[in-house]
């Protein structure tokens, strides 16, 4: 899994994009700036045959600590690519700051990428300009807040309001139910 | 199927055969609380919207709460076919974070219940395909002998669905000699077993009908869409974890991983039947070299809570700071973060991981294979009937609990 | 045949009786109804998460549910027992209250699994902890999954239940 090559040829390609790069537990991974991430994945994929897009996620760096990566700007998108013809695997980390929360849409170059960037809008609030159809997928339409940001409790701040219409909803039906009439002991023959 | 499909008031004249129709969330045929949206002229999909989410239950959410011991309990409910095949990919993700080595018995033994695991799921797999297109013999064959592996879980380890078998650092339990034993009857009987299902499906007219040049998806379409598993194999793309990435023991066992070459339903359905051929024959090798030794490595985290001098938890303090705590105090604790990816019956299950050195994973995301097949559905159906559908559904044999997390 | 006497009637069970020569049973009508319920529950066809695999063993051959009448039926207007087989969450509650809606009185609501009970190991901000917030459940199967065995036992209770009823056939005045 010795995916230098890539790395040099991204900092070759991408001089100013690159920011950092380092490798953990025979991972490569690539720091890269917000700004051109579409052109850098579409490099990857059309040049060093990256055409697996594994995983796409969000990060909220709000409250982590670490003593050896980098990082300043509170979100993160996380790219996983691998080339199934030569076997190499490579990540792109990209910071979102919190002040404009966006990042391009990677969409164009991978259909399937289409539902991860809805899934981490959903969670993380990360909007992907470009997306064709940017809408939450995992919580209900009208769900407030972006669960996997840190400051959301686990159990949510808030209920959801289309369960609170749910449970007054059910109480008012419960009215016409059948019941059996035990009260009435005795069986009428 | 009257109930599931609310039909909107159809459009103005001249347009009836316009229609607007919601599938689902309780559908028989979607596999569980998958909902769409369909936009149908006559019976010819025009668009199709898929809705996920009615089982999100915010398990990235949760494993940040908790800590990496506790997780594993989550990853049961992940894929719920094959619960042990994301057991496994989840040690293995923790390990390599951590730092863990598994011994070799440990290692064999979770390829077979890997593999044990990957049968029982393209079993289930092709049995609810079959009884969605209307075969229910299948059903009831395939079922049968998803039972017997099922029943081989709940002797190993106490549970048929939810397992929990592997451990950080090993397994659970060790094999016992009945164990093997049955494990070997079944692997003795079970060629003969596809081959009873192949004569009733392989050559059926209706099924051809319903599978043959059905749901075709291109080698690029497929890599484009990240649909990963045997429903990129069919497609002719030859990427399987088990060879890219070894993890367990597959390095050490021989197996062949077969393609597909049209894509369409029916090659999809020969890569799974050939598959189970395959993992029949590794569950064959693993009795064979099954290794002796230790079944849980001499680092592996402990869930018992260490007698220490000096410390000293807070009465209040719940069990699970006890339990953060404890793995805290490891000393090859590993900051940073990693991508793991394993393959799981329905395709590639990734963990990625975030860790900043503390007891629990500060970020855990799930790359979940369903998810991204029941995304491909968009594409797949546009332009087929309503009847391709489920047969695509079924094809891309996609669970919900995977899929929504 | 002329006048039946009383004494003329074969006792079948408490308060029932069967009349010879003729293919008849007489007895009080609570319990004819509810023979006839409890030996044909029809649950909907609507899972939710893990148990409802269990509950499909539970229907296919091995423990075999058709033996106790009991057939899942696709359409909620034509079940009378729902079995909420797995997780709820918060999306899915509104719909599982639909299908229950959507059934005819007399309905029975099993809960299976530690989810439907309690909300199970999945106390987040989406999950319904119970399915009796919104619902009014019968019959509790414990387990995470349960076993198709205890399935049928919570099956079984049911049939119990419905035994033990009284002129369950309209609202309560």
């Amino acid at each position: 899994m010795e995916s230098n090559g890539i790395v040099e040829k991204l900092r070759e390609k991408f001089p100013d994009e690159v920011l950092a790069d380092y490798q953990h537990l025979g991972q490569n991974c690539v720091l890269i700036r917000r700004d051109h991430i579409l052109d850098v994945c579409r490099y990857l994929r059309d040049e060093c045959s990256m055409n697996h897009l594994m995983c796409l996620c969000g990060v909220d760096n709000s409250t982590r600590t670490s003593t050896v990566d980098s990082f300043s700007e509170r979100f993160e998108v996380v790219y996983q690519l691998y080339s199934i013809a030569t076997k190499q695997m490579i990540r792109l980390r990209t910071q979102v700051p919190e002040d404009d929360c966006s990042i391009e849409s990677i969409t164009s170059l991978w259909i399937g990428a289409d539902w991860l960037e809805r899934e981490c809008f959903d969670l993380m609030g990360i909007h992907f300009d470009g997306h064709p159809d940017l809408r939450r997928i995992l919580t209900p339409d009208d769900w407030e807040g972006h669960p996997l940001r840190k400051e959301y409790p686990l159990r949510g701040d808030r209920e959801w309001i289309g369960y609170e219409e749910l449970k007054a909803k059910s109480k008012e039906l419960s009215k016409f139910d059948f019941h059996s009439r035990d009260h009435e002991k005795g069986e009428h023959e | 199927m009257s109930k599931a499909m609310t039909v909107d008031i159809p459009v103005s004249a001249g347009d009836e055969d316009h229609y607007r129709i919601k599938m689902g969330p309780q559908h028989p045929a979607t596999h569980g609380v998958l909902r769409v949206d369909l936009d149908l002229q006559g019976e010819t999909i025009l668009e199709c919207v898929p809705h996920v989410g009615y089982l999100h239950r915010g398990f990235e959410k949760l494993a940040e709460h908790r800590s990496y011991v506790q997780n594993l309990v989550l990853t049961d409910r992940l894929d719920y076919i094959a619960a042990m095949a994301n057991n496994v990919g989840y040690c293995e993700a923790v390990e390599k974070l951590l730092g863990i080595e598994v011994p070799l018995r440990a290692r064999y033994l979770r390829t077979m219940v890997c593999e044990m695991s990957r049968i029982s799921g393209h079993l289930l797999g092709l049995a609810t395909h079959a009884l969605d297109i209307g075969a229910m013999t299948v059903f009831l064959y395939c079922f049968r002998e998803r039972e017997t592996l099922l029943e081989l879980f709940a002797e190993l380890c106490g549970a048929r669905l939810t397992p929990t078998y592997t451990r950080l650092g090993g397994v659970r339990q060790d094999v016992t000699h009945s164990i093997m034993m049955k494990l070997e009857r079944f692997v003795n009987e079970f060629p003969a077993n596809i081959e009873e299902y192949e004569t009733l499906i392989d050559t059926n007219r209706i099924w051809l009908m319903r599978t043959v040049d059905v749901g075709t998806l291109s080698a690029e379409d497929a890599v484009s869409l990240s649909i990963t598993g045997p429903s990129l194999r069919g497609s002719g793309v030859d990427y399987d974890i088990r060879k890219h990435f070894p993890y367990a023991a597959y390095d050490l066992v021989d197996f062949e991983v077969p393609l597909g070459e049209t894509g369409d339903t029916y090659a999809r359905y020969r890569c799974r039947i050939e598959e189970m051929h395959q993992s029949n024959h590794i569950l064959r090798q693993c009795i064979e070299q099954m290794p002796p030794g230790p079944i849980i490595g001499d680092d592996a985290p402990d869930l018992v809570m260490p007698v220490k001098q000096g410390r000293k938890l807070e009465v209040d303090a719940p069990a699970r700071q006890g339990l953060i705590k404890l793995i805290e105090d490891r000393e090859t604790f590993m900051e940073g973060d990693i991508y793991v990816p394993t393959e799981v019956p329905k395709g590639e299950l990734g963990f990625y991981f975030i860790s900043d050195g503390k007891g629990s994973p500060y970020r855990m995301h799930i790359r979940s294979p369903s998810f991204i097949h029941i995304g491909a559905l968009k594409t797949m159906a546009k332009g087929v009937m309503v009847a391709d559908l489920i047969a695509i559904i079924g094809t891309m044999d996609v669970v919900l609990g995977e899929c929504d997390r | 045949m002329g006048q039946i006497n009383k004494n003329d009637l074969v006792k079948i069970e408490d308060g029932v009786r069967f009349i010879p020569g003729a293919s008849a049973l007489v007895g009080p009508l609570n319990k004819i109804i509810n023979w006839g319920r409890a030996g044909s529950i029809w649950p909907v066809t609507f899972g939710l998460a893990c148990c409802a695999i269990e509950m499909m063993v539970a229907g296919a051959s091995t423990n075999d549910l058709d033996r106790f009448g009991i057939i899942f039926r696709a359409s909620p207007r034509q079940a009378d027992c729902l079995i909420l087989a797995g997780t709820i969450t918060k999306k899915m509650a509104p719909v599982i209250r639909r299908v229950y809606d959507q059934m005819p009185e007399p309905r029975y609501v099993l809960a299976m699994g530690s989810c439907a009970c309690s909300g199970g190991l999945f106390d987040t901000y989406a999950v319904v902890q119970g399915g009796d917030e919104f619902l009014p459940v019968d019959v509790y199967i414990p387990g995470c999954p349960p076993r198709p065995e205890a399935l049928l036992q919570g099956l079984i209770k049911l049939q119990e239940k419905i035994n033990g009823e009284q002129g369950r056939w309209s609202q309560m005045a």
